[in-house]
């Protein structure tokens, strides 16, 4: 191609696209887009709705599952949970517009799930986030963003009435420049209202309901999500979107009451490049074509122009399909909920996207190029060369002792008691929690027949730096791991891929490690995958963030009321160490402490022999043999002890095998159990619940006090 | 005509938001700043003014805890 | 005993106070926009963010076309309770006394709190002993009770602090201490603490059951009788 051919038309670098993927675009389409077309194309073609450098690698992820209803592609995940019930869940990122705009980022990215789930027709009953930041201790700048979303997500959660239930959060000097704010939701539907995106009928009547259309996120999905955050970041400012959870509110009860009614035939949220996705992706599910009038569209600002009005993100907005004859009683149960609701177009066979403003087409675009012509590209691995982030600054010589170890880890910012932030949150309203935060490795929900469902949510940045393939399979089993302790059967997985730039090779690779290592631990565990989300480019020009696969976790449990929890109960129970447990040091958050840097090799696991270990605990847990289990996870055995003596007020005087790392690490292999001897039989017993003291024999002594205060007090000075 | 309704917290009750604008501030430089309240601005457009204080006594305050002002 | 239980846009905990006052006897849903309570012997005004609390939490629902009924049946006598956004609701509506104010924190709280009953008779705490403590959870961000000194002499010496958080327990910086208000005849109460997530075993607490038993024996023994 001559250069003629580029210097007509640069606009297509401003929008992100390569001077490859606009020869592609005039390829597929036989002639040059004209600004609107190019404007959609730019965001349908980004990294963030395109999937350009994950798509195939994502193949690689187990989707199948006995209990599976709907897997990867639809606007959510859902797996059967028995009782005609089905379960609904995702997670999803946003993690640009947090960094930009905290506050709104983390509010709009709750608000944008919640609508995903109930845009599959489930009612949301739950909702888990997962964050990264940099240091607290020595960046004002990651205390701000760290009170700003929690204060989003809180208010966005709790306003609109889905009680957040769990989450995590971890403190890296490698998330400065790009924190990370993953937000998950679970929601409830009766099998016959689920409901897919696909738009079918020609003829039939698309609908937009919701808030009015304005200036929100213009070009937030190219501009924001497909390229590094550098200098100027103010400039981008406009472009985050402002969401209301009171719309929303009022927009989830239409939407559940329209499906109730059988009023619809799809349903699809506007979330990333707004109407365009929603539109494009809804003809694209049924193979079919739309037709849109802009002018039909309630805008909050007048002058709007057309591929503003396309490409808008403004929130609380959904889009459906309906027949003809039903729209009228579509339109009355709008107006009852005060829910906008305006018709804007019509399904056709023509397969093609078309917008008309004013009598005039002013875009005309074929499905299959919007979505299906999409290049994919194949990630060049490559394993870096040499450590890629270094250590952090030393807290610990090494020379303190175990017990003074032991308080600093309790006290450091990735295990301090979270309490100052889920008491931000209202965990309870919908009456389902039986296991609030920190009651329980797990949170757990009531069904209506007495069985219950868990949740959990998990990740470790800094061991998948140490080795992506068995970093990203740790979330797996520390997930399983945490649904065994309340007694729940894994049922299927979301997960969130938090990685740099993948056109550098040692990220291609870290990311072709990690999906390697989640669909290896999935297979063995026999969980299908059955949604998820990608971010890319959190890179900063000291480097990538830590890889960082976020992994949500769905189960169910016989009954509620046997569901399992932390805390030491009762004095005198017996205490046991249970499961194949070989910890190290290496990727463990002492290792941090003590200025490591994230290398070495991780433990070993024997995913098939983990599975056999979760299952008795799972079939303990149910038959109510333990009274408390706890998975041993960061800080390893004595903070898990230390975890459970405060959970529960009491102390424990144990002896640790010979020779095991009291503050080793392997997550999602190892539990410490209590309860009746009976209950623990064939278990390696190491000690005894009592008192109010830790005590571990030949190593510390700690009063149970004075456990709780150094947890109490790490975050508290943050938050 | 065009009004606005300055609403303010009424003095004597305890306003933890002007509190805490007033401790903010000097962190960030900005020194001898004191008695911080922090209100509300409602700004409509009326076509009857006279009927401006009758909307802040019933919808637009809570005249226990609130004082405005009425500007035109 | 019925009760009924009013549902604004925005309100959340409308469902959990069915499911609870349905463990005690019927309970109906009312719509906002219908000027009718349905034959109910009881109110509830329950808990969440109608209107989104824009301009200040319960202005806006305190006007909607239900609330000249739940004014109308209160100022008969009828039993009307308001929770958390409910009762700021009832404090705009000048059935109670006093506004809810901002958190001292300026943060939402979610925590589990120790009220002492301060008055363990009549409608709302006659289930109850004066002294007893009930573990109820609050989660509010605009849960601070103010009222004037002497109007908060008044409510004392009357008996209309029917509740108070119990001694360090205080999540809001309330004057006083004060949890839960009644009026002057005792039959519209207001309280922050969510009695309706106390009353299930799976729970926790079941505490908060004893507001809604006092109000069904209310009824019993002085409507349906």
């Amino acid at each position: 191609m001559s250069n003629s051919t580029y210097s007509l038309d640069e606009r297509h670098r401003q929008l992100g696209l390569t001077d490859d993927e606009y020869a592609r675009i005039l390829d597929r389409l036989g002639r040059a887009p004209n600004d609107v077309e190019l404007a959609m194309l730019s965001l349908m073609w980004s990294e963030h709705c395109g999937y350009k450098h994950s798509r195939r690698l994502l193949r690689r992820l187990p989707k199948e599952g006995r209990h599976v209803l709907m897997g990867p592609g639809e606007n959510a995940g859902a797996v059967d949970v028995g009782g005609g019930i089905a379960v609904a869940f995702k997670v999803e990122s946003h993690n640009h517009p947090s960094a930009v705009e905290p506050f709104q980022g983390a509010a709009t990215g709750v608000g944008g799930i919640l609508r995903d789930v109930f845009a599959v027709g489930a009612r949301p009953v739950a909702v888990l986030d997962s964050l990264r930041f940099g240091e607290p201790s020595s960046s004002q700048r990651s205390r701000y963003l760290l009170d700003q979303a929690v204060a989003g997500i809180g208010h966005y959660g709790n306003s609109i009435g889905v009680p957040t239930v769990g989450g995590e959060i971890y403190f890296e000097s490698s998330y400065e420049q790009n924190c990370l704010v993953n937000a998950m939701c679970l929601g409830l539907a009766p099998h016959a209202r689920l409901i897919r995106s696909a738009a079918a009928g020609a003829g039939n009547v698309v609908v937009l309901l919701g808030a009015l259309t304005g200036r929100d996120g213009i070009g937030g999905a190219s501009v924001l999500a497909s390229a590094e955050l550098g200098e100027g970041d103010e400039a981008k400012r406009p472009s985050v979107q402002i969401g209301d959870p009171f719309t929303e509110k009022k927009l989830l009860e239409c939407c559940l009451e329209l499906l109730d009614r059988e009023l619809l035939v799809s349903l699809q949220d506007l979330g990333a490049a707004g109407l365009t996705s929603a539109a494009s992706e809804m003809a694209s599910g049924g193979g079919v074509g739309l037709t849109i009038d802009l002018c039909q569209i309630p805008l909050r600002e007048a002058d709007m122009e057309p591929f503003e009005i396309m490409v808008s993100e403004s929130q609380e907005r959904m889009l459906c399909v309906a027949r003809p004859e039903c729209v009228g009683a579509l339109l009355d149960v709008c107006e009852r909920w005060e829910v906008l609701a305006t018709t804007i177009g019509r399904v056709t066979d023509s397969g093609r996207l078309q917008v008309l403003h004013r009598g005039n087409v002013v875009a005309d675009i074929p499905v299959s190029v919007l979505i299906d012509d999409c290049p994919l590209y194949d990630l060049q691995p490559v394993p870096p060369s040499s450590d890629l982030y270094g250590g952090p600054e030393a807290v610990l010589s090494g020379d303190e002792s175990p017990a003074d170890t032991l308080l600093a880890l309790l006290g450091s910012a990735n295990l301090a008691s979270r309490r100052p932030v889920f008491e931000q949150y209202d965990p309870i309203v919908q009456s389902r929690t039986v296991r609030r935060p920190d009651e329980a490795d797990a949170a757990v929900l009531t069904l209506p027949d007495g069985s219950a469902i868990a949740v959990s949510i998990d990740g470790n940045g800094r061991r998948v730096a140490c080795d992506p393939r068995l970093g990203a399979a740790e979330a797996v089993y520390e997930c399983s791991a945490n649904l065994a302790c309340v007694g729940a059967e894994p049922l299927g997985l979301t997960n969130c891929l938090n990685f740099g730039n993948p056109e550098k090779p040692h990220v291609a690779w870290q990311l072709t490690e990690a999906v390697e290592g989640l669909a290896r631990a999935c297979e063995a565990f026999g969980i299908p995958v059955v949604g998820g989300n990608v971010s890319l480019y959190n890179e900063a020009p000291t480097g990538p963030i830590f890889p960082t696969p976020v992994v949500g976790m769905v189960g169910k449990l016989p009954s509620a009321a046997r569901a399992g929890q932390m805390g030491f109960a009762r004095e005198g129970d017996t205490i046991a160490l249970v499961g194949p447990f070989e910890p190290s040091l290496v990727g463990s958050e002492l290792a941090k402490l003590r200025g490591q840097a994230p290398v070495g090799e991780l433990p070993a696991a024997d995913a098939a022999a983990l599975r056999v270990v979760h299952e008795a605990i799972r079939a303990r847990v149910r038959a109510g043999a333990f009274r408390s289990a706890h998975d041993i996870a960061e800080g390893g055995v004595a903070v898990a002890l230390a975890e459970c003596c405060v959970a529960g007020g009491l102390g424990a005087s144990v002896r640790l095998p010979h020779g095991l790392d009291p503050f080793g690490e392997a997550p999602g292999r190892a539990f410490i159990v209590s309860g009746p001897a009976e209950g623990l039989t064939g278990f390696v017993v190491i000690g005894e619940v009592g008192g109010e003291v830790l005590r571990i024999e030949d190593l510390l002594e700690l009063a149970v006090c004075d456990l709780r205060e150094a947890r109490d007090s790490g975050l508290a000075e943050w938050v | 005509m065009r009004a606005r309704v300055l609403v303010r917290p009424k003095a004597g009750i305890l306003d933890p938001q002007g509190q805490a604008v007033e401790r903010a501030l000097p962190a960030l430089g900005f020194e001898g700043v004191r008695n911080v309240h922090v209100g509300r601005l409602i700004e409509l457009d009326v076509e009857d003014p006279a009927r401006l204080p009758e909307m802040c006594e019933r919808l637009l305050t809570n005249p226990l805890i609130e004082d405005y002002e009425i500007e035109q | 005993m019925k009760f009924g239980i009013v549902r604004f846009p925005g309100s959340c905990d409308d469902i959990d106070a069915l499911q609870a006052a349905s463990r005690v006897g019927d309970a109906v849903l009312l719509w906002h926009a219908d000027h009718d309570l349905q034959g109910v012997d009881a109110v509830i005004v329950p808990g969440g963010f109608s209107y989104g609390d824009y301009l200040r939490a319960g202005a806006i629902a305190r006007f909607a076309p239900v609330m000249v009924e739940v004014e109308e049946f209160a100022r008969a006598g009828g039993l009307v309770l308001g929770i958390c956004n409910g009762f700021q609701v009832l404090c705009e509506a000048h059935l109670l006394p006093g506004a809810l104010l901002a958190n001292v924190s300026l943060k939402f709280v979610f925590r589990q709190v120790e009220l002492e009953v301060v008055r363990g008779a009549g409608p709302f705490t006659g289930a109850c002993e004066a002294g007893e403590r009930l573990s109820i959870p609050v989660k509010h961000t605009t849960g601070r009770f103010y009222a004037p000194d002497p109007e908060l002499d008044r409510l004392e010496a009357s008996g209309q602090v029917l509740l108070r958080y119990a001694p360090g327990q205080n999540p809001n910086g309330s004057l006083r201490d004060i949890a839960g208000v009644c009026n002057e005849s005792r039959n519209v109460f207001g309280l922050m603490p969510h009695p309706e997530h106390a009353v299930d075993p799976l729970g926790g607490s079941v505490d908060g059951v004893k507001i809604f038993e006092s109000m069904r024996a209310h009824v019993e023994q002085h409507v349906l009788a």
